[in-house]
C-alpha cells in the first residue's frame, strides 16, 4: 500500500513537472520520465507467460520460437527470470535461467535436456542476437532506472496517444548501442516505441509495442512487440499470452537446481 | 548534275547555313539534355540482368543468410609477426574503428574471433568470448571483457606464455586459418561486412523519401571506400610497420567506377584533341574542315550519352567508352564527305558546288555504313550483359547523330568558314595505283597464301580460353588489383564459391547424417586443388563439442563419431537407446542453442545457418580461377552433392560463379548475335549491290578478318572475357564497310565503264583503296587508344577491334581480289547481265 501510495505521489510530481516546469533541463526530465515509469511498473511481484517468437530473414522465411517465461521481481537489484524452450522440438526443455543485475555481468545458466547438465555461461555480452532473433540480450532484460542516461526531447503523438520522446544512453559496459529513444505515452508511462542507434550512430533498429492489456489494475503488458532491424531487412515479433501475475513464484523457482524440473 | 533529292537537300543546307546550323545544335541541347538523368552504378550487379539465374539464386543465398559484400583490409607487419603486441593492438584498433565504416553488420578478425572453452575449475562454465579476452575471463570468472574494452595496456600485459597460448588458439582454428591469417602468421586480415542500400530498397518509397534513398544507394559505395581508405591511412599512420592493402567485393565496386571515370578522364582528351584532329588534318589537309569535324564529333558524343540518359541507361563500366569509340566512327563519315568536297575544289569548283556534288556522291555510301554500324552495334542487344547491350545502344544512336550532322552540320559549317585548297597532290594514289598492278599481277600466289595463312591463323582459335576472372577486369596498374593478387597469393581468395545446403526440416542441420554429409562434403572440397579455405557449422560444432565436454581434445568432433571417443557419455549411460540418432540430433541443437547465446553483436551464426536451423551456407574461397576452372570446379561440386544429398535442396551461387557463367553464355548468344547480323547485312549488300553473287562473295571478307583476329589474339593473349564477345557484332558493321566501298567501285568499272575484271580491281584500288587505308588508320588508332584503357574489359575491346579492322583492309587489299579475278567467267556474265 505504501508502495502504490508512493509512486501515485511521484506521478502525480511528475504529471505536474511535465506541465509546470520552467528550470527543469531536459536531463531532469527524461529521468523524471524513467523514475515514473519504473515506478508504475513496481511490485508486480511474480509472473509468467508463454511467448511466441516469430523470426523472418529478408527472403521473408519465417522460424518459430515458442517459450514460457517467468519471472520474479527483484527489488533493488535485477529480475530473475526462467525461459523454458517449447518450440522448436530439438530444444525442448531446454531453459535459462538469469539474474539480471544493475551492475556488472548478468548470471546465466542453461540447462541442456540432452546433456542433464546445467552449464553457466559468461555472458559479459549483452548486445548478441537472443536466440537468433533481432531482440538483443539487453532488449529483454529488466529495465532499471540505473542502467541509462536520460534526456526527453520531445512531445509528440503516435498512434493518438501523447508521448514523451526520451533519449537513453546506456551507461552499462559492452552494450551495443550508442543510444536509444524511446516513445513513452504520457497517460500510462507505457513504451511504445524505440529505435535503437548502432555505434556509428545510424538508426539500428525499431521495435514497435501494442495489444496493452492492464493486470492487476496497474501493470500493463503489450502482447505485441515487432522488432525490425532497418539495415539487414530482417524482423522478429513476440506475441505474448497467457499472462498471469501471482502465481506463487518464490526464489526457489529460479535456482539451478529448479532448471532441471522447469518443464 | 542530276536534280534528284539529295541535291535538292544538299542545296536547301548550303543555302540556309545558319538554320541547320542553330537546327542541329537545338538537336544537340535537346539530347544532351538528357545526360542529367545519368547515374553512374558502382555495383558489379549491374553486369547481371535482373532474370540471370545465378544472380537469383545468389541474392537467395543472400537474403537466406547474412549479406556478403565485403571490405577487407589485408595487413602485413614488415617486421615480426602478427602478434606482436603492437600488431594486435592495430588490429583490435582497426576491428573497432571498422565498426564506424557505414552500412557495417559486422567485423572479423583475428582479435575478435569468438572462441569458447571451459577452465579447469569449472568444466560446467563455459566462457565465451572474444581471442583478447581468454586470459582475463581465464583468470576472473566475473570478467567484463569484450572486445571493445580491451585496452592497449591490456595488450602490452600480455605475457609471451599467453600471447603464444593466443596464437596456439588462432592457429588450430579452421574458421580463421588461410581466411583471415596465413598459417606463418605473417599476414592477417580484417574483413568488414556491408549491408548495401539497393535498387529494391526504393519499393514503395515516393517524391522526397524516393529521392533521398536512391542518393543513398548511388553514394554508398563512395562512402565505405573513402571511410576505408580513411581508416587505411589512418593505420599505417598509426603503425609504420604495416603494410595494409584493400580488397573485397566494395572495393572491386568502388574500382569498377573510378577506372571508368579516369578512362573518360584521360582517354576521351587524347582521342578528341590529340588523335583526332592529327589524324584528320593529315588526310584532308584543311584546319576548317578539322575543325569543324572535331565539332561534330563532339556533338555526336554529348548527343549519345545524353541519348542514354534519355533512354534511362545508367553509366557503368563499359559505357565509359562510348565517347571513344562514337569518335572513332565519326570520323569516317566527314572523312568521306569532305575529301570528295576538297577535290572538287581542286578541280575548280565553287564552294557551294563542290558542297552539293560530294553530298550528292556520299549520301548513300554514308548512309549506307552508318546503317551497317548502326546494325552492328544492335547486335550487342543480344548480349546477356545489360552495360554491353547499353553500350551498344548508346553507340548506335552517337553514329546515327554522326551521320546526321555530317550531312548536314558539317556540310553548313563549311560553308561559314574560310576553305583553303592546297594544290598539292598526295603521292598517296600512284603507290595505290603500284600496289593494284602487284595484287593482279601476283593473283595467282596471293590467292593461295592469303587462303594458307588465314587459315593457319584461324586454326590458333582454339587457343582462346573464356575466362571472365573480375579480378583480372583491372590491369596492374590498378591498386585493387595489386592488392587481391597478394591476397590470394598470401592469404585467401577473393573468388568464393557460397552453398546453401537446405534439408527443408526445421533442425534438419542438426541430424548427425546431414553433419556426417556436411563433413564429407567440407573434406572433399578441401582435397580440389582450387580451393584455399572452407569455412562450415561443422568446424563450430566440432569446437563445441569439444567445450561441453571439458575441453578435452579427443573431443574434437561432431557429435555423433565423438560417441567412440567417451565423449557424450551421458547419451550412453542408459545402455541400448532405440532412437539414438534423435537424441544427438537434439544434443546437437542444445549446443547451438548454447552457443548462440553467448555471441556479442555482429558476431553471430546468421551467416552460416538459417533461423529455422534447416540450411547452412559454405563458404568456399578459391584461388584466382578462369571462368573454365570455376565451371568445372562447380560442376564436380554438384555431382558429389547428386550422389552424396540428393535429398537436400542445394543452391550454389557467388560473384564468380556468375561471372563464369555469364562469361560463357555471353559469347554464345553474342554469336548468335552476329550471325543475325550476318544475314541481315549480306542481305542489304545483296540488295544494294543488286548482285546475289557478290552479296554472297562479300560474307568472305566479312567474316575471315574476325576468324583471323581471335586467331591472333590466340596466338598472343588468349584470354576472351565478355568484353571481347562483343567486338564481333562491333567489327562486323565496320568491316562490311571496306567490303561496301571496294565492290561498289569495282561493280561500277565493270557496270558503268564496262572495263574487265583486272582494270576494274585496278580502278577499285585507285578510286577508294587510299580513303579506305586513312579510314582504316583512323579506325585503328582510335580503339589503340581505348586500348589503353586500365579496365580490361575496354582495353581489350579496343586492341582485338583494331586488330580486326587491320586484318579486315589486308583481306581487302590482298585475297578479295584474287577472289575478284578468280576465273569464274560465269561471274562476268551474270555482272554484264
Amino acid at each position: 500500500m505504501k508502495r502504490i501510495l508512493s509512486s501515485l505521489l511521484l506521478a502525480v510530481a511528475a504529471v505536474s513537472m511535465t506541465t509546470t516546469a520552467v528550470a527543469e533541463t531536459p536531463e531532469e526530465k527524461g529521468l523524471a520520465i524513467a523514475k515514473e515509469a519504473k515506478a508504475r511498473n513496481t511490485g508486480w511481484g511474480d509472473s509468467q507467460a508463454d511467448m511466441t517468437m516469430i523470426l523472418r530473414d529478408k527472403g521473408g522465411n519465417e522460424a518459430e520460437r515458442i517459450v514460457k517465461v517467468k519471472s520474479l521481481e527483484v527489488k533493488g537489484d535485477g529480475d530473475k527470470g526462467l525461459s523454458v524452450f517449447e518450440q522448436p522440438r530439438d530444444v525442448e526443455g531446454t531453459a535459462f535461467l538469469t539474474y539480471s543485475h544493475i551492475e556488472g555481468n548478468d548470471d546465466q545458466w542453461l540447462f541442456l535436456p540432452a546433456l542433464k547438465r546445467v552449464k553457466r555461461i559468461s555472458s559479459s555480452n549483452k548486445s548478441g542476437p537472443w536466440m537468433g532473433s533481432e531482440f538483443a540480450y539487453e532488449d529483454l532484460s529488466s529495465f532499471e532506472v540505473e542502467k541509462y542516461d536520460y534526456k526527453f526531447l520531445r512531445d509528440d503523438e503516435l498512434n493518438g496517444e501523447k508521448m514523451f520522446v526520451v533519449e537513453m544512453v546506456p551507461t552499462y559496459n559492452n552494450s551495443g548501442y550508442s543510444k536509444t529513444i524511446a516513445w513513452i505515452d504520457q497517460e500510462h508511462y507505457r513504451v511504445h516505441r524505440i529505435e535503437f542507434f548502432d555505434q556509428k550512430n545510424d538508426k539500428l533498429k525499431e521495435l514497435n509495442m501494442s495489444e496493452f492489456k492492464q493486470y492487476l489494475d496497474k501493470y500493463w503488458r503489450a502482447h505485441r512487440q515487432e522488432m525490425e532491424n532497418v539495415q539487414t531487412g530482417k524482423s522478429t515479433t513476440i506475441i505474448w499470452k497467457d499472462y498471469e501475475f501471482n502465481v506463487g513464484l518464490t526464489e526457489d523457482d529460479f535456482n539451478k537446481s529448479s532448471l532441471k524440473r522447469a518443464r | 548534275m542530276p536534280e534528284n533529292n539529295t541535291v535538292k537537300f544538299g542545296r536547301f543546307v548550303i543555302s540556309h547555313p545558319w538554320l541547320v546550323i542553330l537546327a542541329s545544335i537545338l538537336l544537340v541541347v535537346a539530347t544532351t539534355y538528357g545526360a542529367r538523368f545519368l547515374e553512374i552504378k558502382t555495383d558489379y550487379r549491374v553486369f547481371f540482368a535482373e532474370d540471370n539465374p545465378q544472380l537469383i539464386a545468389f541474392e537467395n543465398i543472400q537474403n537466406t543468410y547474412d549479406k556478403a559484400d565485403n571490405a577487407m583490409f589485408v595487413i602485413t607487419p614488415k617486421e615480426g609477426s602478427v602478434f606482436d603486441r603492437e600488431t594486435l593492438k592495430s588490429i583490435h584498433w582497426l576491428t573497432e574503428q571498422a565498426w564506424q565504416i557505414p552500412y557495417t553488420t559486422r567485423v572479423d578478425s583475428i582479435t575478435n574471433y569468438q572462441h569458447t572453452w571451459v577452465t579447469p575449475e569449472d568444466e560446467d562454465y563455459m566462457l565465451v568470448g572474444a581471442l583478447l579476452c581468454i586470459p582475463d575471463k581465464s583468470s576472473n570468472f566475473d570478467s567484463e571483457c569484450e572486445h571493445e574494452s580491451v585496452s592497449e595496456q591490456m595488450i602490452d600485459d600480455l605475457s609471451d606464455a599467453e600471447i603464444k597460448r593466443l596464437q596456439d588458439i588462432v592457429l588450430h582454428e579452421p574458421q580463421l586459418v588461410n581466411r583471415v591469417i596465413n598459417p606463418d602468421s605473417s599476414v592477417t586480415a580484417v574483413n568488414v561486412t556491408v549491408q548495401l542500400p539497393q535498387d529494391p530498397d526504393l519499393e514503395g518509397l515516393e517524391g522526397k523519401a524516393w529521392k533521398e534513398k536512391k542518393t543513398e544507394i548511388l553514394t554508398a559505395v563512395t562512402k565505405v571506400s573513402e571511410h576505408v581508405g580513411k581508416l587505411q591511412s589512418e593505420l599505417i599512420e598509426r603503425n609504420p610497420n604495416l603494410e595494409v592493402r584493400l580488397t573485397g567485393v566494395v572495393m572491386m565496386n568502388n574500382t569498377f567506377a573510378e577506372t571508368g571515370k579516369n578512362d573518360m578522364m584521360t582517354l576521351t582528351p587524347i582521342m578528341l584533341f590529340l588523335v583526332i584532329p592529327l589524324a584528320l588534318y593529315f588526310m584532308i589537309r584543311s584546319t576548317s574542315g578539322t575543325v569543324a569535324s572535331v565539332i561534330i564529333i563532339i556533338f555526336s558524343i554529348m548527343g549519345a550519352l545524353g541519348g542514354a540518359g534519355w533512354l534511362g541507361i545508367a553509366m557503368t563500366a563499359p559505357m565509359f567508352s562510348v565517347p571513344t569509340v562514337v569518335a572513332t566512327m565519326a570520323v569516317a563519315d566527314s572523312v568521306h564527305l569532305l575529301v570528295t568536297f576538297l577535290q572538287g575544289m581542286r578541280h575548280g569548283m565553287s564552294k557551294q558546288d563542290a558542297m552539293v556534288e560530294s553530298i550528292r556522291i556520299n549520301m548513300m555510301p554514308i548512309f549506307l555504313t552508318s546503317i551497317t554500324t548502326v546494325i552492328g552495334f544492335l547486335t550487342m542487344n543480344f548480349s546477356e550483359v545489360p552495360p554491353l547491350r547499353d553500350m551498344g545502344n548508346t553507340v548506335a544512336v552517337g553514329v546515327t547523330l554522326a551521320f546526321i550532322f555530317s550531312v548536314t552540320f558539317l556540310p553548313a559549317m563549311m560553308m561559314l568558314l574560310p576553305v583553303k585548297v592546297s594544290d598539292k597532290k598526295s603521292k598517296g594514289h600512284h603507290w595505290m595505283d603500284s600496289f593494284a598492278d602487284f595484287v593482279v599481277n601476283k593473283r595467282k600466289v596471293l590467292l593461295p597464301v592469303m587462303a594458307v595463312i588465314s587459315i593457319a591463323i584461324i586454326a590458333a582459335i582454339p587457343k582462346n580460353e573464356l575466362n571472365d576472372e573480375f579480378v583480372k577486369y583491372f590491369d596492374e596498374s590498378i591498386d585493387f588489383r595489386v592488392d587481391s593478387d597478394y591476397t590470394a597469393e598470401n592469404l585467401t581468395g577473393l573468388y568464393t564459391a557460397f552453398y546453401s545446403i537446405d534439408t527443408k526440416t526445421g533442425s534438419g542441420i542438426h541430424e548427425p547424417e546431414f553433419m556426417a554429409m556436411l563433413k564429407d562434403f567440407v573434406e572433399y572440397a578441401e582435397q580440389q586443388p582450387e580451393v584455399l579455405h572452407v569455412q562450415s557449422y561443422t568446424d563450430v560444432m566440432k569446437r563445441l563439442n569439444k567445450s561441453m565436454n571439458g575441453d578435452r581434445e579427443e573431443c574434437y568432433a561432431l557429435p555423433k563419431p565423438s560417441l567412440d571417443k567417451g565423449c557424450n557419455a551421458v547419451l550412453l549411460e542408459d545402455g541400448e537407446v532405440a532412437d539414438l540418432d534423435t537424441l544427438i540430433r537434439e544434443l546437437t541443437a542444445q549446443y547451438t542453442l548454447i552457443y548462440e547465446t553467448s555471441l556479442p553483436r555482429g558476431m553471430d551464426i546468421n551467416n552460416q545457418v538459417n533461423s529455422d536451423k534447416s540450411g547452412t551456407r559454405i563458404q568456399i574461397a578459391l584461388e584466382n580461377l578462369s571462368s573454365v576452372q570455376v565451371l568445372n570446379l562447380e560442376d564436380r561440386f554438384s555431382q558429389w552433392f547428386e550422389k552424396n544429398a540428393p535429398a537436400m535442396e542445394i543452391s550454389g551461387s557467388s560473384p564468380a560463379i556468375m561471372f563464369a557463367h555469364i562469361g560463357q553464355n555471353n559469347i554464345y548468344s553474342m554469336l548468335k548475335g552476329t550471325a543475325w547480323a550476318l544475314v541481315l547485312i549480306s542481305l542489304l549488300l545483296i540488295f544494294a549491290l543488286r548482285s546475289l553473287k557478290l552479296g554472297m562473295l562479300s560474307l568472305i571478307p566479312n567474316i575471315v578478318p574476325m576468324a583471323v583476329a581471335f586467331g591472333i589474339w590466340g596466338l598472343f593473349q588468349g584470354q576472351i572475357g565478355m568484353g571481347l564477345s562483343v567486338v564481333t557484332g562491333m567489327t562486323l558493321g565496320i568491316v562490311v564497310d571496306d567490303t561496301v566501298h571496294f565492290l561498289s567501285k569495282y561493280l561500277r568499272a565493270r557496270r558503268e565503264k564496262g572495263l574487265d575484271k583486272e582494270a576494274a580491281v585496278k580502278y577499285a584500288f585507285h578510286t577508294v583503296g587510299m580513303a579506305l587505308t586513312v579510314t582504316t588508320i583512323v579506325l585503328v588508332l582510335g580503339f589503340l587508344v581505348l586500348g589503353m584503357s586500365h579496365y580490361v574489359m575496354n582495353s581489350h575491346m579496343g586492341i582485338l577491334t583494331a586488330i580486326t579492322l587491320a586484318v579486315a583492309l589486308i583481306i581487302d587489299f590482298l585475297l578479295l581480289p584474287p577472289l575478284l579475278m578468280l576465273g569464274g567467267k560465269k561471274l562476268k556474265d551474270k555482272v554484264a547481265n
